[in-house]
């Protein structure tokens, strides 16, 4: 099942969740609202005609600029968009997910924004998850156990934000 | 020896008989140590040849022949280290105690006829009971470092070690039921002659409980496919993780020794001893009395028989250390209480019906073998219960004064 | 003991259980393949629990990746799985090529099909011999070493480097192979057929290693998916996916006309294109012999696919293509590749913005979900399988980390 019936039958499954699509780019993707991911994901997972068994890859792609003069050209308002890369291993066919969220919550300047998790859906989702709230600084609702995976538990500030700064000093080692 | 001194040179008899437990010290000593140097070499040059290397090839001439002791000099320089939460004395205590019961053992082992440190007439009860002493070093050293892989090591090897103390023990006593005697030095005695006369070979039994005491016995000093204690693989360096320099090494000698030890008690009992497999001796007409010249070089050819043979035990086990992967602590307990001992029983009871049915052997030769009826009835008669070992033994001497015969 | 439980006739279990004890294995742990650090849970030698904690070895290739340009990046990707290089810059080139819309010659897409599967096979001997030393045998590790040498050799020979080549590059490769090289490929690829069965011998059909193997670890079929295990592990369960065979058409096509057998056990065997070792009787589908065993059939089927492409390169005249400026250009886009790797499936995912330096830079390596299941493994198992089954996820942590 491709394209358009797909999307229909996703639609009604989950009314409001699907936002957008792109069916022309070289990964054609489909654009869900960040507080319908874990239900659409729960249903493409389930539904015996579609069987998204397997999550590849959850990524969170940072789209701001420093710069005014740059950002005033790059035709798109700053935001995260978070990535979901799904496999069916019986099917043999990918699916992208893409979610647009706010780079704060609440435009609070380091408070990290909220989605669903999916660890209901896939276990892989677990790690994944965690690496992108370390990285990326996005926070999972209902993860089990949402800590920093790759870097140290007292790091500060998600290193994967085009804002990040390097700290000058991590417990006496000198980070520039 | 120490009668010559005494009654020759007219040196006080304590004095002799220091002078000779001294030199008997040494000796052994030496043995263990200058032994585990070269088994530490041909662990390393054995090794390297399995593996397709070459090994250590330049300290000391081309084929490394200095390098345990380079590596010697070097343990002896490091730094001794002790961790902060470490049981300080017992930390320190623990590899001489495993050393002292690897080398206490040596004092029983004959290494050719009449050459041991001390004829016991228990001397297989006395071996395998001081060379079981050797796992309380490890235990310690285990409890004493503070350190969680090593209590793991040690708390294996304490396992392992008493489990496989009961199929090993049961293997040992088959060679003793055979010769009617727990001294060592006349077990090996009552295997001279062509090599059909090893009690590997005397019936079937033994033959399947010689390859049972190999097993055991590569458990019992925790060598390959058996060695948990120390499995870097899951518990880093297991029971001496934390030791370092001359303490390590002390465990590394003592490992070598039992090794050897163990592979010495094998030829002992079950391997001829020190007799070679052809009666070289005796088809010459040579006397092996203990007076003359012709007697000491027969005994000089029969220590190497003995040291050949217990090298070539402790090279089967480098081989097998080198090949099989490790056990698992269960399935090391499975082997011992499912497999070693059941087959040990049952070869024991076999053996024992063997020597009821065929008293003299198969071919009916009179090898001095008695049913165990007869022996019984000898230890009750001997004087002060030790009949057997008095009656086997031509010059008997009292037991309290047999110090020190390694030199004579 | 309390008197509560002493009382209770119900519970007997609780006899043998004793105080629990948090054991740190690694980050310098003998065994845990590099700088990984497991928290063990412990009761005697049973583990209860465990939690491994990752990112000692973070390099932050990602956030390097949004800075460097795309053929820049190549270096970084050798440093991922460092043990099989070729396959990094493969996935990655593929990705960019994929994003920028570029085809790769002919010969320059057979010769990366006899690099990448020769990789292959150089990964599977460490994952092999580093397996045996796991389970305390010492010997096979340095027979595959030996091994493994001889290919260093020859990608040193075709590209100058023994680890980190960086011979795969986005729109072909660095270099053509040196003249003779085809030769000495082969000559090795005859020398070492007999090898593998000596490798059969002290491994895989070794009594104690089947002992300490068969059955410990059991991956179903279904965790393997939902974990999103990939690679010999996901095909040790009996999950038939080969990204080779069922990926995209940008890297399947790179295998057109080969052909390969994937190793999977399939109606109950495997793969009989040669004669393999019979399955023990104690394995169960998913524990770590059969993860241990997909990884020593892939190694064979490499050969194959090495020899093959051989013959076609040989046979190729056109020329191998230049690869692409070092600042060339990203279209505006988004694209994700997944390419199997001797570890698994190697995802990249790539945004470019327009200039020559990609907006973001995802790496989804296969060895991370790979790891990830590894508390499912190990509850209740004894602390000396947990070395057991580490080593069958054939982890390598530069590509965990980053």
């Amino acid at each position: 099942m491709r394209g358009p019936a797909f999307l229909e039958s996703l639609e009604a499954a989950v009314p409001g969740g699907v936002v957008g699509t792109n069916l022309e780019a070289l990964d054609p993707w489909v654009e869900v609202a960040p507080g319908a991911i874990a239900d659409v994901c729960r249903w493409l997972h389930d539904a015996p005609e579609t069987g998204f068994d397997s999550l590849q890859c959850i990524t969170a792609v940072d789209w701001f600029e420093a710069d005014p003069k740059k950002a005033a050209k790059a035709g798109w308002e700053p935001h995260l968009e978070l990535v979901y890369h799904l496999w069916s291993t019986a099917a043999r066919v990918s699916l992208v997910l893409k979610s647009k969220l706010p780079r704060w919550k609440d435009e609070v300047q380091g408070q990290p924004p909220e989605v669903p998790s999916v660890v209901g859906v896939w276990r892989t989702a677990d790690w994944h998850e965690r690496e992108v709230f370390d990285l990326s600084g996005v926070v999972f609702v209902g993860h089990p156990d949402l800590r920093r995976i790759l870097c140290p538990e007292d790091w500060e500030g998600y290193p994967l934000r085009k804002d990040y700064e390097m700290p000058l000093d991590y417990h006496g080692i000198r980070g520039r | 020896m120490a009668e010559y001194l005494i009654q020759t040179v007219g040196l006080p008899e304590w004095l002799a008989w220091s002078l000779m437990a001294g030199l008997s010290a040494v000796l052994i000593l030496n043995l263990m140590a200058g032994g585990a140097l070269v088994f530490i070499w041909a662990e390393r040059k054995v090794s390297a040849r399995i593996q397709d290397r070459l090994g250590p090839t330049r300290t000391g001439g081309s084929f490394g022949w200095l390098q345990s002791l380079a590596d010697g000099i070097k343990l002896l320089a490091k730094e001794d280290l002790m961790p902060a939460g470490a049981d300080g004395m017992l930390f320190r205590v623990a590899p001489y105690v495993s050393f002292c019961a690897s080398f206490a053992a040596f004092i029983g082992l004959p290494f050719a006829f009449d050459m041991v440190g001390l004829r016991l007439n228990v001397g297989v009860f006395y071996v395998v009971a001081v060379l079981g002493l050797e796992v309380f070093g490890v235990i310690l050293a285990g409890y004493a470092s503070a350190s969680k892989w090593s209590l793991f090591g040690a708390m294996r090897e304490a396992a392992q070690v008493v489990s496989y103390e009961v199929p090993l023990g049961m293997c040992i006593v088959v060679p003793v039921m055979l010769a009617g005697t727990m001294d060592l030095v006349t077990i090996g005695e009552k295997q001279a002659g062509w090599f059909t006369n090893w009690y590997v070979f005397h019936d079937p039994f033994t033959f399947v409980i010689f390859w049972v005491y190999v097993t055991c016995a590569v458990a019992s000093v925790n060598r390959a496919p058996f060695d948990l204690a120390e499995a870097e693989s899951e518990l880093v360096a297991g029971f001496h993780t934390e030791y370092s320099g001359l303490r390590w090494s002390f465990f590394f000698m003592a490992e070598y020794s039992s090794m050897f030890l163990v592979s010495g008690l094998a030829a002992v009992l079950f391997l001829g001893g020190w007799n070679g497999p052809i009666p070289v001796a005796s088809l010459l007409g040579l006397s092996d009395g203990t007076g003359d010249t012709t007697g000491v070089l027969v005994r000089l050819v029969g220590l190497g028989n003995l040291l050949g043979k217990a090298t070539l035990g402790v090279l089967i086990m480098m081989w097998i250390r080198w090949t099989l992967p490790r056990l698992r602590i269960d399935q090391v307990m499975t082997t011992c209480l499912k497999y070693c001992t059941p087959i040990a029983a049952v070869m024991f009871a076999g053996a024992m019906t063997w020597l009821w049915v065929f008293p003299g052997g198969v071919l009916d030769i009179d090898t001095g073998s008695r049913r165990p009826g007869e022996i019984r009835e000898g230890w009750l008669d001997g004087p002060g219960g030790r009949g057997a070992a008095a009656v086997s033994t031509p010059s008997s001497v009292p037991n309290n004064a047999a110090v020190a015969e390694v030199a004579e | 003991m309390s008197q509560v439980i002493d009382d209770d006739p119900r519970i007997i279990e609780f006899d043998v259980r004793t105080d629990e004890m948090l054991v740190n294995m690694g980050p310098q742990h003998p065994s845990t393949h590099g700088v990984l650090r497991l928290v063990l849970r412990t009761d005697g030698e049973i583990v209860s629990e465990i939690e491994p904690h990752i990112g000692y070895l973070h390099r932050c290739a990602e956030k390097i990746g949004e800075n460097v340009s795309a053929r820049q990046f190549i270096p970084y990707t050798d440093r991922m799985d460092y043990l099989a290089a070729m396959n990094m810059n493969l996935g990655w080139s593929l990705a960019v090529e994929k994003l920028m819309g570029l085809q790769v010659t002919e010969k320059a897409r057979h010769l990366r099909v006899l690099i990448s599967e020769f990789s292959r096979i150089a990964s599977h001997l460490v994952g092999m011999g580093a397996y045996g030393l796991d389970l305390g045998t010492f010997s096979p590790f340095l027979y595959a070493f030996r091994e493994r040498e001889k290919i260093l050799d020859l990608f040193e020979e075709a590209c100058g480097a023994r680890l980190t080549y960086s011979y795969i590059t986005v729109g072909g490769l660095t270099a053509d192979l040196p003249p003779g090289w085809l030769a000495r490929c082969e000559a090795f690829l005859d020398q070492f057929e007999p090898v593998i069965r000596e490798y059969h011998t002290l491994l895989t059909t070794n009594a104690i290693f089947v002992k300490r193997t068969a059955g410990i670890g059991v991956l179903s079929p279904e965790m393997a998916i939902n974990y999103g295990c990939s690679g010999p592990v996901l095909r040790g369960s009996g999950v038939d996916q080969d990204m080779r065979r069922d990926g995209e058409s940008i890297y399947t096509a790179m295998y057109d006309g080969y052909a390969f057998e994937v190793a999977v056990m399939k109606n109950g065997h495997y793969p009989q294109d040669h004669v393999y070792p019979a399955v023990p009787a104690d394995a169960v589908l998913g524990d770590c012999w059969h993860r241990f065993f997909v990884r020593m059939l892939e190694v064979v089927q490499s050969m194959d696919l090495v020899r093959q492409a051989i013959d076609r390169y040989s046979a190729c005249s056109g020329p191998l293509g230049e690869p692409v400026k070092v600042a060339e250009k990203l279209p505006k886009g988004d694209v994700y590749l997944e390419t199997e790797c001797p570890k698994g499936q190697m995802g990249f995912y790539l945004v470019g913005d327009g200039t020559a330096i990609p907006w973001r830079v995802r790496a989804r390596s296969s060895s991370f979900s790979n790891l990830s299941v590894l508390a499912e493994l190990c509850h209740g198992c004894l602390i000396a399988d947990v070395p057991a089954i580490v080593g069958s996820l054939d982890i390598v942590m530069g590509e965990i980390d980053r």
